[in-house]
């Protein structure tokens, strides 16, 4: 049970949530909650084809519906300019369709009207004739030469996107060559989509009198969106005035800008009325930010002990119709080359190409850092082909390769510096704790008897925190982070941060570092996020990056703030500073105990009483560079019991032990990793979004794309180490998405063991009951 | 259309389109923004409130099908300024995080505790398996919603026991 707010030295402990009071009452106010006076609705019309010629749009009937304001087609935004927009990944993507649609569900037109009813009934009424294409919908077809050019917008006359490589080529094929073992093996992360429980939404607000447009909207980066709609629109930066409210959920669907947001600020534009759009579940899948789509080989070289020695890697990745990923500038495969994972490989190389097909844009950080999942699951997984090849026991196999602690900073063969870690205490923890030579004792007794067990482990190594401004940009923006802190005269604060929190308790866990860094309690802080107006510049809440970034930024201002505290206490007991000193709680006089002075009174000399010649107030601002990523591992176990006549896969248990360094609110870190696991054990069992071959999208909804409810998910168990990062200011690491990131491969390295015996060594996700009914046939286990 | 509807015991008479959802009635019409909506196809069950007495997903419901009804939300789940049991131990055990589920997931346990206060794990999960969490992974959710049926008995022993008493002395 958590404890109270008020308590001091909130450090480490399970304080209860301060945003709760609001949304179990039902007053959260999200996106949809808002509504302004004349509010206009939008609906968007959209595209039934993958790929089809417009013939002509006839806007005319919908126009006379009555309550019906303004409709707006591509050519009427091509004369704007505004046909097309930049993506985050340096691509274009269509904001309304002209001359063609390239994707099904894609945007042709929107309608704005009195109500929401009525824009969506005169919608239907836009008529638009198509002359069908021929869709492109394998990505591997799409790299052929001969393959039709989707994108003839582009110079390039091909549907090639980028390739991407890194690592010594050479001395990779070199170590191949010279390899005692090699194990290859294909590996589809199956494309799937955050989904959170609230879609996205807006409402653009442009003032004609002052110039001003307000924009509401479900953003997980609001400072981002405000400069890049700046750029956009040629509107001043200043004039914007972007708000994102309470948010139902994001996963990283929250960080694209979608043609949606920019055709509602072009209606608010002209019409000079708030305009409200709000995206149905089934637009949410079909056409806002998938993720993943990586078809990926993996070849380890090994010795005969299963030491490895290379890694390599080729990936083509599927980004559908605009290259609208959201990754760092110089990433287009994200952190990707994480892919050596946890274990001491002496060489890597890894290539990636993205390829255009018919499908929805994308690929955004599900939950993720920017690939980091798509290459944790393809170590993992391909770690486990190894051990089966040489007939090591996987947990054996990954003790034999971890980088040991002794070797942090770890510098790996593709380029990153791990900061700290000590993966066999994790993993050992991890054993001990869910009983595993017990298990591998019962999975013994019961393949005897004809019975399907399995044990997956996942060791998986995380980066994340981006990311040091020297690396990381997102369209030349670098991506620090802020905290702004003022102290009132009573002793209460406001924490105001460049971040955007969709559920992840900010308002707490910020309010715990500055309440530990200032001798204060979480109630005597109140965190405000989300209003580009008052909060201080910032790159947002993704890709686990606020802890190691505004979380940094949120102590390091604090300290600031305690400089200055500590200069008004050694007035205040008129001493000279060098005889304060700080205890957590209060100024002390050196050697005078008793002699104390607190942040509270501190608080109220700034105000009113002042050393000579001192600014008054007592406030800091803080952009915190970080000097590197942070990279939280964990090991994770799950165990599976496999239902011979229908091929069910049950989870009988799933352990997770995380190291995300230093913890700040371990309920709540506990809830994140529930949350995540959630997540995983969905991708692994359950999702999928396919297309037919005319590039029909099969799973436009939640009856299609299944999201996991209380009863089939497993109970989580959860345990953790803590190995402090050494670089950042609190030691904390992040956590939000390590379960994501470490689980899909602990269920499917769970269902290939327990498939062993029958030869499977591999199995592409999602693992439906079917596709482990059918082995179960192949093999005669059932008929 | 004119229908009358008892909201948490207060009773509102409105002119609605007969298309309008209740969902859309309760948010729109009576500013109750509590139930939210989450899909289009009476999957996710973020827009759950009681309709006399029983769970529905009010998405799914016509406003003009409340005529004359009772409907609660999670707005009369506090009473006289104090929390439920429900929603007092969906923060004590962090049954939330995002909070876009919560109203929907509150009214599916309430519904379930006035039945049975001492539910298993297997009950709960059953019981709530029409509101979908994207956030919490439902194990917290689980343990709130056991915490807040033993409240609710001790509570209900105690009365029992202090009726017991005044019987006892007549
Ligand atoms: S909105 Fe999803 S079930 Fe009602
Ligand atoms: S708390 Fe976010 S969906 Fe349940």
């Amino acid at each position: 049970m958590a404890i109270n707010q008020t308590e001091h030295r909130p450090m480490g402990k399970s304080i209860k949530r301060k945003e709760d009071p609001r949304f179990i009452r039902g007053e959260g106010r999200y996106i949809d909650d808002i509504s302004l006076p004349g509010m206009l609705y939008m609906n968007i019309v959209r595209s039934p084809y993958a790929h089809a010629k417009i013939v002509s749009i006839d806007t005319t009937a919908a126009m006379e519906v009555p309550g019906v304001h303004l409709i707006i087609t591509g050519e009427d935004l091509a004369k704007m300019n505004l046909a097309w927009m930049p993506t985050l990944a340096g691509d274009v993507q269509m904001v309304l369709a002209t001359g063609k649609v390239m994707f099904q569900y894609q945007e042709v037109a929107v309608v704005v009207a009195e109500s929401r009813e009525v824009a969506m009934d005169a919608a239907q009424l836009v008529a638009v004739e198509y002359e069908a294409l021929p869709a492109l919908v394998d990505p591997f077809r799409a790299m052929q030469p001969d393959a039709p050019v989707l994108r003839e917008d582009r110079e390039q006359k091909n549907n090639h996107i980028f390739h991407w490589q890194v690592g010594d080529k050479d001395d990779t094929e070199e170590m191949f060559k010279s390899a005692e073992v090699v194990v290859k093996q294909d590996v589809r992360f199956q494309r799937v989509h955050p989904s959170p429980l609230e879609p996205c939404g807006c409402i653009a607000d442009f003032n004609k009198t002052t110039g001003k447009l307000t924009w509401y909207v479900t953003s997980q980066a609001p400072h981002a969106h405000r400069t890049v709609l700046a750029m956009v629109s040629g509107l001043p930066e200043h004039m914007i005035h972007v708000i994102s409210p309470d948010i139902g959920g994001g996963f990283g669907n929250k960080v694209p800008v979608y043609p949606g947001y920019v055709c509602a600020i072009v209606a608010s534009l002209q019409l000079g009325r708030p305009v409200k759009w709000i995206e149905t579940r089934t637009e949410n899948i079909a056409s806002t930010g998938f993720a993943r789509d990586y078809h990926m080989t993996a070849e380890i070289a090994a010795n005969k002990d299963g030491i490895v020695q290379a890694l390599r890697v080729k990936t083509l990745a599927d980004h559908g119709a605009f290259d609208a990923a959201a990754d760092p500038s110089k990433f287009p495969a994200g952190l990707f080359n994480i892919v050596t994972g946890s274990y001491d490989f002496k060489q890597a190389f890894v290539e990636v190409d993205g390829v255009y097909t018919n499908k929805a844009p994308g690929g955004v950080a599900y939950r993720c850092s920017f690939r980091v999942t798509e290459a944790a699951y393809l170590i993992e997984r391909t770690m486990d082909v190894l051990a089966q090849k040489l007939n090591i026991d996987a947990a054996d196999l990954r003790f034999r390769n971890f980088i040991k602690k002794e070797q942090f900073p770890y510098p790996s063969p593709l380029g990153w510096t791990y900061d700290s870690g000590d993966y066999e205490q994790t993993l050992k923890l991890a054993l001990d704790k869910i009983g595993y030579a017990e298990l591998r004792k019962e999975q013994a007794e019961k393949r005897a008897r004809g019975e399907y067990m399995g044990i997956g482990i996942s060791t998986f190594t995380e980066i994340v925190g981006a990311g040091p401004s020297h690396t990381f940009d997102i369209m030349g923006i670098k991506m620090f982070d802020s905290a702004e802190i003022r102290v009132h005269p009573t002793g209460k604060a406001i924490v105001r941060l460049g971040v955007r929190h969709q559920g992840q308790g900010h308002e707490t866990t910020f309010a715990q570092i500055v309440a530990e860094e200032l001798g204060l309690s979480a109630a005597d802080i109140l965190v405000e996020e989300g209003d580009t107006d008052t909060a201080p510049y910032g790159l947002g809440t993704y890709a686990s990056r606020s802890t190691p970034t505004a979380g940094g930024a949120a102590a390091l201002c604090a300290r600031r703030i305690r400089e200055k505290a500590k200069k008004i206490a050694a007035h205040l007991l008129e001493v000279s500073e060098d005889d304060v000193e700080w205890d957590g709680s209060a100024f002390n006089v050196k050697g005078l105990p008793g002699k104390s002075v607190t942040m509270d009174k501190v608080a109220l000399a700034a105000y009113t009483n002042l050393p000579e010649g001192m600014e008054p107030g007592l406030e800091a601002t803080y952009y915190y560079d970080p000097p590197n990523l942070t990279f939280p591992h964990g090991a994770y176990i799950c165990v599976v019991d496999i239902d011979n006549g229908t091929g069910a896969v049950k989870v009988r248990r799933f352990l997770a032990v995380d190291d995300c360094g230093t913890v700040i609110n371990p309920m709540i870190v506990e809830g994140q990793i529930h949350g995540g696991l959630t997540e995983g054990f969905g991708i692994a069992f359950m999702q999928d979004i396919p297309y037919d071959e005319d590039g029909n999208c099969l799973a436009p909804n939640w009856m299609d794309y299944l999201v996991p409810t209380a009863l089939e998910t497993p109970h989580w168990e959860t345990d953790r180490t803590v190995t402090p990062s050494p670089h950042h200011p609190i030691g904390a690491k992040g956590v939000g998405e390590s379960p994501n990131v470490g689980s899909p491969q602990a269920f499917v390295n769970a269902v290939v063991d327990a498939l062993s015996p029958l030869g499977v060594t591999h199995i592409d996700m999602p693992i439906y009951p079917w596709k482990v009914w059918e082995i179960l046939r192949k093999n005669g286990v059932t008929e | 259309m004119r229908i009358t509807v008892t909201v948490n015991g207060r009773e509102y008479e409105s002119e609605v389109e007969p298309r309008t959802l209740l969902v859309y009635y309760l948010r729109e019409h009576l500013e109750l923004k509590g139930a939210h909506v989450g899909c289009d196809t009476t999957n996710c069950g973020a827009c759950t409130v009681l309709l006399n007495g029983k769970p529905v997903k009010s998405c799914t419901v016509l406003a003009v099908q409340a005529n004359g009804q009772q409907v609660m939300t999670v707005e009369g789940l506090e009473q006289d300024g104090v929390l439920h049991p429900v929603q007092q131990s969906f923060w004590e055990e962090h049954g939330l995080q995002c909070g876009y589920c919560t109203p929907g997931m509150l009214m599916s346990a309430y519904s379930l505790l006035e039945k049975k206060q001492d539910l298993t794990e297997e009950e709960i999960r059953k019981g709530i398996s029409g509101n979908i969490c994207r956030c919490t992974g439902y194990v917290n959710i689980v343990k709130a919603i056991q915490s807040a049926g033993r409240q609710m008995a001790e509570k209900k022993q105690l009365e029992q026991n202090q009726s017991e008493v005044i019987g006892s002395g007549n």
